[in-house]
């Protein structure tokens, strides 16, 4: 499998980073301006995974991703007007205003959230892609989850059952180091999380999760196995949470020159070299990268500062649904 | 026609896989050893593998698998052998299923049904006679059936998987071998109503699931002792139809809720709390329960017998509301 690196794909790759970093950044002001509340979790430093792996991806497939997912959402093309709308509690929002951060969901992108349990999305991922294989052949669910997913039960039981079923499931593990504060090799027997998919008979490997172009190679790699009927994938890629867990976090469980030592990888900062360095991100295209995404984080924080509230005569609207909702077409 | 409540089951599955392609079957052992309850027994010969599906021992994994598969369009009936195992499956039928539709703004139905064994009465000790139907009655989000008939049992289940919401099903362990009269006239019910099994005019009992037979068998002893009882089936626990209770309320003045749940924090107590709330002046004395003892259900036939509510129970209650003070 040959990633063709040409200059526009590598500007699309660097854009969606890019969108993404600067989206947090925003979200941070946003949230000490008191315009965002609830828990907040920045995913700045892992940008590569999810843009990777979408880049592998196609409109017909689902996503189930975590409460760290805005760079998710973004990079499977959940609006970032409805997404901000939603993180300031607005009506306009892709969920009304009523999931918030942790809850980003958007049916029409095949976006099945925002999972704020952890491991919770594994099931909901396994049983959309058995839907699939019954009702949209050809279709793949990529299923986003961090290393301390690892350690729950929904994990083993859906891991098992991906591959007993053969289901058309490509594991995302976002291996950051942290289960909150909890490093790695104090949470789990086996650090190598990879190798437990091969207690499962499924096909894995382990990824450097910094490098966007080495994600999307691996990714194109699981998702072709996975299309082809041969059964779910496993991913493993390591990374690193730059921020802090949430908003409400001293970080004294890792020192300064950890996370300095990994942002020397940054993604995006490393990306941005080696394009400049082999002539194919000019200055002025740099800086039109800048633009465009600053434009478009101005013109969503307008979006979402000019929605409206839901009215609490509605708050029990849809505690019931009256109908299924109009499914994704096959 | 005569049937049994677990023939009634079955019949009922059969017909939601004949109806429905995207309909299948999902738990563990439902398919080469039958159900449990062996209310499956058959299908999977009939249907083969793809509709009867049997799990690995994996409430909590299967159970979000249905949910999941239900979110993309499929139309899953999952069975849980007993409502104790469902406990393993909380965190998805609640943080999942129950919450989704109303989190995402109503961008997401779950048309799921989960059928689940419940109750005491056949000696299975506390790890599988528990009647849990009243917890799950706490969650908005989800509606939750309790078929005390057979004709229930028959019926139920088509009403469910009709509905865009999870729907859990409790059916009672003891009723599966119990035989009722099919009418051949009904092909439907609503799971919206409570129903009037016996009207009477002296007292109600308000009941559901297997005391409904205990509340009608007391019902004849004191109809022989001259007091005319009215049985209340409330077939749905969630969202309760507390109109029908409080009209059978307000003609008889007296109540004796019979739940085999526990007393404390139980859909008993949410009756009661709702027709203090809402009909205390219709009550000419004060609300009485019947309930299990709050103990884990005990193996010993004897201690089974004293924890689950008893006919002799429900009749010397309903008596004590009648007697001149």
């Amino acid at each position: 499998m040959k990633i063709h690196l040409n200059r526009a794909h590598l500007h699309a790759l660097y854009r969606q980073m890019l969108r993404i970093r600067r989206f947090e950044a925003k979200c941070v002001e946003l949230y000490q301006a008191q315009k965002i509340r609830g828990f907040l979790h920045l995913y700045d430093g892992e940008e590569a995974v999810a843009v990777g792996v979408m880049g592998a991806l196609g409109p017909r497939d689902a996503v189930v991703a975590t409460y760290r997912e805005h760079g998710h959402a973004l990079a499977h093309g959940v609006a970032m007007n409805a997404i901000l709308a939603e993180m300031f509690g607005k009506l306009e929002g892709c969920c009304r205003g009523r999931g918030g951060s942790m809850h980003i969901f958007d049916r029409g992108r095949r976006f099945f959230g925002g999972n704020a349990i952890v491991g919770g999305g594994l099931p909901l991922a396994a049983g959309i892609a058995l839907a699939d294989q019954r009702l949209r052949p050809g279709a793949i669910t990529a299923c986003f989850f961090g290393e301390g997913a690892v350690g729950e039960g929904a994990f083993h039981e859906t891991m098992n059952l991906a591959t007993l079923w053969r289901l058309p499931l490509l594991f995302v593990c976002e291996n950051n180091l942290y289960a909150m504060g909890v490093p790695l090799q104090d949470s789990e027997s086996e650090t190598d999380i990879w190798r437990k998919a091969q207690a499962y008979r499924m096909a894995a490997e382990q990824v450097d999760g910094m490098d966007p172009v080495q994600v999307e190679a691996a990714a194109q790699r699981a998702v072709e196995h996975v299309r082809a009927g041969k059964g779910p994938y496993f991913l493993e890629c390591r990374t690193y949470r730059f921020r802090a867990h949430s908003m409400f976090d001293t970080q004294a469980y890792r020192t300064r020159d950890e996370i300095e030592g990994w942002k020397q990888r940054d993604p995006i900062g490393r990306l941005r070299a080696w394009m400049a360095g082999n002539h194919q991100l000019t200055v002025d295209e740099a800086a039109a990268i800048e633009a465009t995404v600053a434009a478009e984080i101005e013109a969503a924080v307008a979006f979402a500062e000019a929605g409206t509230l839901e009215a609490i005569d509605d708050l029990e609207r849809f505690v019931l649904m009256d109908e299924v909702v109009q499914e994704v077409a096959p | 026609m005569t049937l049994t409540y677990r023939e009634a089951c079955k019949q009922a599955i059969r017909d939601a896989l004949l109806a429905d392609p995207r309909c299948f079957v999902m738990g563990e052992d439902v398919g080469k050893y039958g159900g449990c309850y062996a209310v499956t027994k058959g299908l999977l010969e009939e249907f083969g593998p793809q509709r009867i599906v049997d799990t690995p021992l994996a409430e909590n994994g299967f159970t979000g698998l249905g949910i999941g598969a239900a979110l993309a369009g499929l139309r899953p009936i999952v069975e849980i052998m007993t409502c104790n195992f469902s406990l393993l499956a909380l965190d998805q039928i609640m943080n999942n299923a129950a919450t989704l539709p109303h989190m995402t703004g109503g961008q997401f139905a779950v048309p799921l049904v989960i059928r689940m064994a419940t109750g005491g009465g056949r000696q299975l000790a506390a790890q599988h006679s528990h009647s849990l139907e009243g917890w799950y009655a706490h969650i908005p989000g989800l509606k939750v059936l309790a078929p005390g008939t057979v004709e229930d049992a028959r019926w139920m289940l088509a009403a469910a998987l009709a509905d865009p919401n999870p729907v859990l099903i409790f059916e009672h362990i003891v009723l599966y071998n119990t035989e009722g009269e099919l009418d051949p006239a009904v092909t439907a019910v609503d799971i919206r109503h409570a129903k009037v099994r016996r009207p009477g005019g002296d007292l109600s009992l308000v009941t559901y699931g297997n005391s409904l037979p205990k509340c009608l068998a007391a019902a004849e002893t004191l109809a022989a002792e001259g007091v005319d009882a009215e049985v209340i089936d409330l077939r749905v626990l969630r969202p309760l139809d507390m109109a029908t209770v409080i009209a059978s309320v307000a003609r008889t003045r007296r109540v004796v809720i019979v739940d085999e749940g526990w007393k404390s924090g139980s859909i008993s107590a949410e009756i009661a709390a709702r027709l203090a709330e809402d009909a205390l002046y219709e009550l000419d004395a004060p609300v009485r329960r019947v309930c299990s003892r709050e103990v884990p259900v005990p193996y010993a036939a004897h201690l089974e017998e004293a924890v689950l509510p008893r006919v002799d129970e429900i009749v010397a209650t309903a008596r004590s509301l009648l007697a001149p003070r």
